[in-house]
């Protein structure tokens, strides 16, 4: 489903990705997990659509399209979600309004029929009693005012409403308590299936306790330096990211020796 | 001299009334403000000046305007409709309502002559109420009884319809509230198919203790007219005015909105948003003055302006010597959505007195790239995204009118006035 093959990314000069390769399969989630600064961020931004990254080298595909290629609204119209570490607030835009115009704009661009209101709150009915979230939700401005936990919550929420194919969350566990964190991993399993893919980005294991992945992989400096599956994530946690650089990273064994 | 005073006042000393022959002498020696005033520092009137216009319409009264044009949710009550500044009483509606004197200016001619005697002293130099004075033939008159809390909005209508030549109508309103009385006025100002009329509003409002006034000014005239305002209120003891003023037509739109506070308590509110595209240019020059103790203003506007539009906010609030205990606030936000579009902000503070509370800021900057991009990995496309974060800017300004249909009325109007790629509702 989405194939990272040797990508260079720079912002503002400086390069961050230095050869990022990653195979995401429909049906696998996968955790991508490193120190700060390694570059999580910029991959989940690069794979929405940001601008102000330059791409120098290396290609991404997704379901067979240059995803590089598009826009960021036809890549979430064509099954591509980031749920944003620090999700942006929109005084004055309410929450069931921007959810509607997101839907209908994503089933305007593949060609399906247009959810009417009663269509649409009978479905955001459901997915709120499946995540266990109240209606107050709705009559809110989007994110205006919320909690760094609703903001998170109503990421997921999002998450499920427009339905991906391919889930990026991006550190949507930071700043969590455990009940929110739960609640943020109930969403994300209740949607996996054979047909849906995940690219979960955490700073620690803590997540990875309820959203058991299939793969696991180490970014530092820019690149994965080791993948494997989940009990690397708990190794992780035992030694330390210093653990990996030392064994991946020249120099950084001899600097942690001296 | 130039063109304009040419074309609407040929012969000056013709005039009626001694309080019209001195306004047009005063007018034709000292001209239009053309030099560096600071009051009209951001506007320009030479091209104004230079423009030919015909002295109102004898025909206004056979012109035949279509209600459905002005009809708003929810403005259900008296309504007195004026085609290019002249009552048209088949258009309007005068029902019955105790407390509540409805009248035209034209049907009474001493009480025109009465605000002209009154303005003619207080009018000083500016040209536009001296133009106003000269040759102003017709407006409203409206009083509410001391006690009198009228429930049906007022609607005021001033609609330009087009004609065989520029026009240059003149209109006069008068409000006045008696002691603890309350009214909502919907000053309403639109055309009725293109045209290029010059039109100038003289309004001057009192409010007895204790009274109310719940004013909506709607100015949505077609892009090529030009429509002068002034609009000025005196407020005394614990006298409350509530004003939402919404500008969205006109090629160039002047209005002054000033505000006494003269009586101890007196408080003034005022919600304004200006959306502008294409040439347009709007100025508004507020001004509140706080005369006695413990008087408030809270002033929040905002302003749009796209392509090579020009916006010019200036908010001045004087506190003067003896009103201690005062609260002002003034903000004022903007939104520039082109390089070619100008918003010039000017927050004035002057504090005269002890013990005030005082706060003003103001800000001209872009749209929040971050949201943007927020609504565009949802799906929604640039244009689209622009329009929602513009939309949501403008319409908080409008968050506490009622009832609600005429809030989604007037945020579909600011909308409507939105550029670039206007798709429909999600």
């Amino acid at each position: 489903m989405l194939s990272i093959d040797n990508l260079h990314v720079r912002i503002a000069g400086k390069e961050i990705l230095k050869g990022l390769s990653l195979e995401v399969k429909a049906g696998e989630l996968h955790a991508l997990m490193g120190p700060n600064g390694a570059g999580k961020s910029t991959l989940g931004h690069v794979l929405a659509g940001r601008e102000g990254y330059e791409v120098t080298a290396g290609s991404i595909e997704y379901d067979g399209q240059d995803l590089l290629a598009l826009a960021p609204e036809e890549r979430a119209a064509a099954g591509v979600f980031l749920a944003f570490q620090y999700p942006v607030e929109i005084p004055g835009v309410n929450n069931t309004y921007f959810l509607r115009a997101a839907l209908n704009a994503q089933r305007r661009q593949r060609g399906e029929e247009e959810l009417d209101s009663m269509q649409f709150l009978k479905k955001v009915r459901e997915k709120l009693a499946v995540l266990h979230l109240k209606d107050e939700l709705l009559h809110r401005a989007v994110n205006a005012g919320f909690s760094g936990g609703e903001k998170k919550r109503n990421e997921i929420f999002q998450m499920a409403l427009l339905e991906p194919k391919l889930a990026i969350l991006d550190e949507t566990d930071s700043g969590l308590d455990i009940d929110a964190m739960k609640l943020v991993a109930d969403g994300v399993n209740a949607m996996r299936d054979a047909s849906r893919a995940f690219l979960v980005i955490t700073h620690y294991q803590r997540l990875l306790d309820y959203i058991v992945p299939d793969f696991v992989h180490v970014l530092a400096e820019g690149r994965i330096v080791e993948s494997g599956d989940k009990t690397l994530a708990q190794e992780l946690e035992q030694h330390g990211y210093g653990w990996v650089a030392q064994r991946h990273i020249p120099g950084a064994a001899a600097a942690g020796a001296a | 001299m130039g063109v304009l005073l040419e074309s609407l006042l040929p012969d000056a000393s013709a005039l009626a009334l001694p309080a019209r022959r001195e306004a047009a002498a005063a007018l034709l020696r000292d001209g239009l403000p053309l030099g560096r005033e600071e009051a009209w520092k951001y506007t320009s009137l030479r091209a104004l000046d230079q423009r030919r216009y015909v002295a109102g319409d004898p025909q206004a009264a056979t012109r035949s305007v279509d209600a459905a044009a002005f009809d708003l949710p929810g403005i259900d009550g008296p309504r007195l409709v004026f085609v290019n500044g002249v009552f048209q009483a088949a258009a309007s509606d005068r029902p019955e309502v105790a407390g509540l004197d409805l009248l035209a200016l034209s049907e009474h001619p001493g009480a025109l002559s009465g605000l002209l005697e009154d303005s003619a002293a207080g009018a000083r130099a500016d040209a536009f109420v001296r133009l106003n004075t000269a040759l102003v033939a017709d407006g409203a008159y409206v009083r509410v009884a001391a006690g009198v809390q009228v429930a049906a909005p007022l609607h005021l209508v001033f609609i330009g319809a087009p004609a065989d030549a520029d026009l240059a109508w003149q209109a006069r309103l008068r409000i006045e509230l008696g002691t603890g009385a309350a009214l909502r006025v919907v000053e309403h100002h639109l055309g009725s198919g293109a045209h290029r009329h010059l039109g100038n509003l003289v309004s001057d409002s009192r409010l007895a203790d204790g009274a109310r006034l719940e004013l909506l000014q709607l100015q949505d005239v077609p892009e090529t007219s030009v429509l002068v305002r002034r609009s000025t209120f005196r407020l005394e003891r614990d006298a409350r005015l509530v004003a939402t003023t919404l500008e969205a037509g006109a090629q160039l739109a002047r209005h002054e909105f000033r505000v006494h506070l003269a009586g101890r308590g007196a408080r003034f509110e005022s919600r304004g948003v200006f959306v502008l595209h294409g040439r347009q240019h709007a100025d508004t020059r507020l001004d509140v003055w706080h005369e006695a103790r413990d008087t408030a203003c809270d002033v929040a506007w905002r302003g749009v302006a796209d392509e090579r539009a020009r916006g010019v906010f200036h908010g001045a609030i004087t506190i003067q010597p003896g009103a201690d205990g005062a609260d002002a606030t003034l903000t004022n936000k903007n939104l520039l959505l082109s390089p070619q579009a100008e918003i010039d902000s000017q927050p004035v503070l002057e504090i005269h007195a002890d013990e005030v509370k005082a706060a003003h800021g103001a800000t001209v900057g872009q749209l929040d790239e971050h949201a943007l991009f927020y609504l565009r990995t949802r799906g929604i496309a640039p244009d689209a995204a622009r329009r929602i974060l513009v939309a949501a800017f403008c319409s908080a300004m409008l968050d506490e009118l009622a009832p609600a249909a005429l809030r989604e009325r007037l945020d579909g109007l600011l909308a409507d006035r939105l550029p670039s790629a206007m798709e429909s509702q999600p």
